[in-house]
């Protein structure tokens, strides 16, 4: 009963915690690093260096007045932020932060579960968010959110492919879906998957930027084509809720990166005997600090690279990655062939 | 057999809370001064003339077919890649072949303009 009820809720209202901590210091961070790059000092009267803003973020949009235009079908409208939502959280079930670990006793796993069809379940819960977005253009009944949910769902479905595709690459190099077993897999060949995959990596990483609508791929949010978006017509808490999808969703994707190619908690080189020393910090810290790079380098993009222009997009995404990634994969398998044989 | 699904339950079951906590929550607390002005669709301060639903661009309908068709592919190389250790060649061949009917897809889709966006 423990087993099987209290302790999953537990780690569930840690995880959910951090989640929400870090997507509001996400927001603060993102704030921080673009000012930097712009020579500014960003926000800095809440608290020393602006260290409460999220706090004071979060309670504004807490008492914000919440619209609901005249012509909005009124449930779809409450449901679509709630659609986006639950699906940014939920993938975190599967992520392993790290190794099972010894609290007072008892081994305890630093996952919440461990699936055997663990990516299988990422990539199927992180689609459903597709249709948050896109309910969330139809239910305004207003043209700028309609159009800008159409290039969302459009640039969103045409990424997933080739992501997805990357991963095949993955699970034949690791030879399972169980996000546990990937990063195992890392530490018996005692090198990143990232190392071996380079092409699969960029390619990942590329198409984890447009689909989380960032920059240089934030056309849906294009604020001078279509002024806020998808989320145009939302204000107040409901708004948050996209707000908090979208963050939730870039820590998603640097999470299953650092999983899939670089080593999920295992420490760097983890084919040189002599860093073994490494080993002392937790794996937990290594998974850490990994997700907070590549979250850096998202923020750093958005802060260096210009936005591109919608065909470019589609054009990027079927004409390049997909090919490219196709070819990896075939790529892939010969060389598997050829050593195993 | 299923034991491994039940935190997944509880947590859609927490994540769907906590949603819907938050937004009960701010219809208690926030402030509501509406008028007629302010609930009208957005559209750049000009009254909207006509309904927002109207007919828009079919490449939008054949992106979605073209995923379904990709994805659904691409699905179907999971179950290949996971036991990949043991069919070897056998797996590669008959992966080619289905990876080559695949390209001939995209090629065909390729030459009719499918992926143009303009």
């Amino acid at each position: 009963m423990i087993d099987t009820f209290v302790i999953p809720l537990v780690k569930i209202l840690v995880v959910l915690n951090a989640t929400l901590v870090a997507v509001s210091y996400m927001v603060l961070l993102e704030r921080k690093v673009i000012a930097w790059t712009q020579s500014r000092l960003g926000p800095m009267r809440v608290g020393p260096y602006g260290v409460l803003q999220p706090i004071a973020d979060a309670i504004k949009l807490m008492i914000k007045e919440d619209i609901t235009p005249v012509r909005a079908d009124r449930w779809v409208f409450t449901l679509a932020p709630i659609i986006s939502m639950v699906p940014a959280l939920i993938v975190y079930a599967v992520i392993p932060f790290g190794p099972t670990v010894t609290i007072f006793g008892h081994a305890v796993p630093l996952y919440v579960t461990d699936i055997n069809v663990g990516l299988l379940y990422i990539v199927s819960v992180a689609s459903v968010g597709v249709y948050g977005i896109i309910l969330a253009g139809y239910a305004s009944n207003s043209k700028y959110p309609l159009l800008a949910s159409l290039r969302a769902s459009a640039q969103l479905i045409s990424y997933e492919v080739a992501v997805t595709l990357t991963l095949v690459s993955v699970i034949l190099m690791a030879g399972s879906l169980s996000m546990v077993s990937i990063v195992l897999a890392q530490e018996q060949a005692r090198v990143w998957y990232g190392f071996v995959q380079p092409l699969a990596f960029g390619i990942f990483f590329i198409g984890s930027l447009a689909e989380t609508n960032r920059a240089p791929f934030d056309m849906p949010e294009a604020e001078q084509e279509l002024t806020g978006g998808f989320h145009t017509e939302y204000s107040g808490m409901r708004f948050a809720l996209f707000f908090l999808a979208e963050y939730a969703n870039m820590i998603v994707v640097s999470s299953v990166a650092t999983t899939l190619f670089l080593g999920g908690w295992l420490r760097p080189f983890p084919n040189v005997a002599w860093l073994g020393v490494l080993d002392l910090i937790p794996g937990w810290i290594w998974f850490l600090v990994k997700s907070f790079v590549f979250l850096y380098i998202f923020i750093w993009v958005r802060a260096t690279l210009p936005r591109y222009r919608y065909d470019q997009l589609m054009r990027l995404g079927w004409k390049v990655l997909i090919p490219l990634a196709i070819l990896n994969l075939v790529a892939t398998a010969i060389v598997k062939v050829w050593w195993l044989a | 057999m299923l034991s491994p699904y039940i935190p997944i339950a509880i947590f859609v079951l927490v994540a769907t809370g906590f949603a819907v906590f938050t937004i009960v929550i701010s219809r208690l607390l926030h402030s509501s001064k509406y008028n007629k002005v302010k609930l009208e669709p957005y559209e750049c301060g000009i009254e909207p003339v006509t309904g927002a639903r109207d007919r828009y661009s079919i490449r939008y309908y054949l992106v979605a077919m073209l995923f379904v068709i990709f994805d659904v592919e691409t699905v179907f190389m999971f179950p290949w890649a996971v036991i990949f250790d043991r069919l070897l060649l056998f797996g590669l061949i008959e992966m080619l072949v289905f990876i080559f009917i695949l390209v001939v897809g995209y090629y065909y889709a390729w030459q009719k303009g499918a992926l143009e966006w303009v």
